[in-house]
């Protein structure tokens, strides 16, 4: 196997892509969105449930997608739990930038997080596969922000 | 039983398509996306640079010589194609920029003058987007009802479904010839005969078609034919729309503009004849020059003996993959052009598409501009593979051991 296709398929994805964490409904979710790319026919569900001061207690989704999108919304809502509204809209920043290349990079008391992240970087070298990593991230933004549908066209 | 033509000339067929003996990352390419556009032979090629080195000039009304020329090479290129389709007259030969563009042309000019509120559009579940959506303005805009014939477990249309659907208020059918995604050969004679029965037209959408089958406009009594040149081996914008004489002539332009006026005036202004009526602007000149080449070029080799061999190797890709644990072909229907489409039980299209480039193997993975048909198998997407005349049985051995390299990291 070439090595760029290791970079992209690293372990930890082919592992979350296999076995995903969190994938179920959330029954008592104080948010939720439907996301969808409409260009692989890729849809999925994310639910949020908030604790009622605004920390996210629970993240999980829901669909069907590629190895990469379906290890990102796993990764996603592992390190989303116990964020702040803030401190998640900060990590949607960086995991953006992180998968694309460009933009913000203050990771400032997230370290552990993108680090656990990083093995998604892989996707920034193929243009197309970006929108499969950040699908489940820019739905979950959609849910927090009282969108009920997000389309990564 | 198959006769295997052991005359075709499959290496200098090769060899006439520059791009196949080049490299791409180290790897030899294995192209098997002709579906989505074919590769271009050198005849292709060289043809358009011909018009724009030696004969290029903006076409009609020139008196100079390079204008004559030029309009002659485009008039020529009509020719060829209405001998390539069996049209009666060059004039019911329209260039437009794509299938897309011919289909919206019908929908537009005949949809807006003779569809009535109630009356009812025949299409079939297997359709291109490009051939659901014109028909959808018309819904909105006159109140025309879109019926639709559902598609079968392996991918065919019954034609007693297709005749239960029609109606005295038929009054289009509207059906690929073949289908993009699954390689289904609809039983288009059927389907034509049982339309003018009730007295409704019938457009085919060939852009799957007149690459892998020679087809007769007047003897399948086709009223409207739309394809694309860059299917058929020739030049990305250009495509044909073929529509009976008597239908163009009664039909309003789709289009204002240069080229297709008589005469203009700020009170009134006079359509030209056919098929100029219908070819608003300055076309694409050279392009239509390169059409007619692939036109040529794929008559010179046969399009019966293009048929036999990729029917082999559609029958050689379906006997393989079908060995390989996991893995589904969808549609399977008896009569079949070179499309394979699959799924694998433990890889996304996506994930196997990707693998298959990092072989070096070229393939799509989506929707394929064919949304309802996924839903209809209730799959998000399949991965395709589709033949060509320059593809080998070879090709096919690297995509099933691509296969191979997705199930050793997936499975």
């Amino acid at each position: 196997m070439s090595d760029d296709l290791r970079d992209l398929y690293q372990e930890v994805i082919l592992d979350h892509g296999r076995h995903p964490r969190n994938k179920h409904t959330l029954e008592h979710a104080s948010h939720l969105a439907h996301g969808e790319n409409p260009l692989c026919g890729d849809k999925l569900i994310v639910y949020v449930k908030l604790s009622p001061d605004n920390v996210i207690e629970e993240v999980s989704f829901e669909g069907q997608g590629c190895a990469i999108s379906t290890a990102s919304a796993s990764l996603m809502t592992e390190v989303m739990v116990g964020k702040s509204l803030a401190e998640a809209e900060k990590l949607f920043g960086n995991f953006h930038a992180l998968a694309t290349g460009e933009g913000e990079t203050d990771i400032t008391g997230l370290e552990d997080d993108m680090d656990r992240l990083e093995v998604l970087a892989g996707v920034r070298d193929y243009p197309v596969r970006v929108k499969c990593a950040t699908l489940a991230w820019h739905t979950l933004s959609a849910a927090l922000h009282d969108q009920q549908k997000v389309s990564t066209e | 039983m198959t006769v295997i033509d052991r005359t075709y000339p499959i290496e200098q067929i090769r060899a006439d398509f520059p791009i196949l003996s080049k490299s791409f990352k180290g790897k030899p390419l294995v192209y098997l996306d002709s579906t989505a556009s074919a590769m271009k032979p050198s005849q292709v090629i060289n043809e358009e640079s011909r018009v724009y080195e030696e004969e290029y000039a903006n076409i009609h009304r020139g008196v100079y010589y390079l204008s004559a020329k030029a309009t002659e090479r485009y008039e020529q290129s009509r020719k060829t194609v209405q001998k390539f389709l069996g049209a009666k007259h060059a004039r019911e030969i329209i260039f437009t920029r794509n299938t897309t563009e011919s289909i919206n042309l019908v929908a537009s000019s005949y949809g807006r003058k003779f569809l009535r509120e109630g009356d009812e559009i025949v299409i079939t579940g297997l359709e291109h987007h490009s051939n659901i959506v014109p028909w959808q303005f018309l819904v909105e805009e006159k109140g025309v009802v879109l019926k639709v014939v559902p598609v079968e477990e392996d991918g065919s249309i019954s034609l007693e479904k297709y005749a239960a659907l029609l109606t005295p208020r038929t009054k289009i059918v509207a059906a690929a010839h073949i289908s993009n995604v699954l390689g289904t050969i609809l039983p288009v004679a059927e389907m034509i005969r049982l339309a003018h029965d009730v007295g409704a037209k019938v457009l085919l959408d060939g852009a799957q078609a007149v690459m892998h089958q020679a087809v007769d406009v007047q003897e399948l009594d086709i009223d409207f034919y739309a394809f694309s040149g860059h299917k058929l081996y020739g030049p990305t914008g250009i495509g044909v729309l073929y529509g009976k004489e008597e239908l163009l002539n009664a039909m309003p332009p789709y289009q204002g503009g240069g080229d297709m006026i008589a005469s203009v005036s700020f009170e009134k202004t006079t359509y030209a004849p056919l098929p100029a009526k219908f070819e608003a602007g300055t076309p694409a000149i050279a392009q239509a020059a390169g059409l007619a080449a692939a036109v040529d070029y794929v008559t010179s080799i046969g399009l019966d003996r293009i048929r036999a061999h990729e029917d082999e190797l559609l029958a050689y890709a379906t006997t393989r993959l079908n060995q390989l644990e996991g893995l589904r072909i969808i549609g399977t229907a008896t009569k079949k052009a070179a499309v394979v489409s699959f799924v694998l039980d433990y890889a996304h299209p996506h994930d196997i598409a990707q693998i298959f480039d990092s072989a070096g193997v070229s393939i799509r993975a989506g929707h394929h501009c064919a949304q309802p048909l996924m839903t209809h198998f209730k799959i998000p997407a399949t991965a395709r593979a589709s033949f060509g005349m320059y593809n080998t049985k070879a090709e096919i051995d690297a995509l099933v051991a691509a296969v191979r390299k997705v199930e050793e990291m997936f499975r």
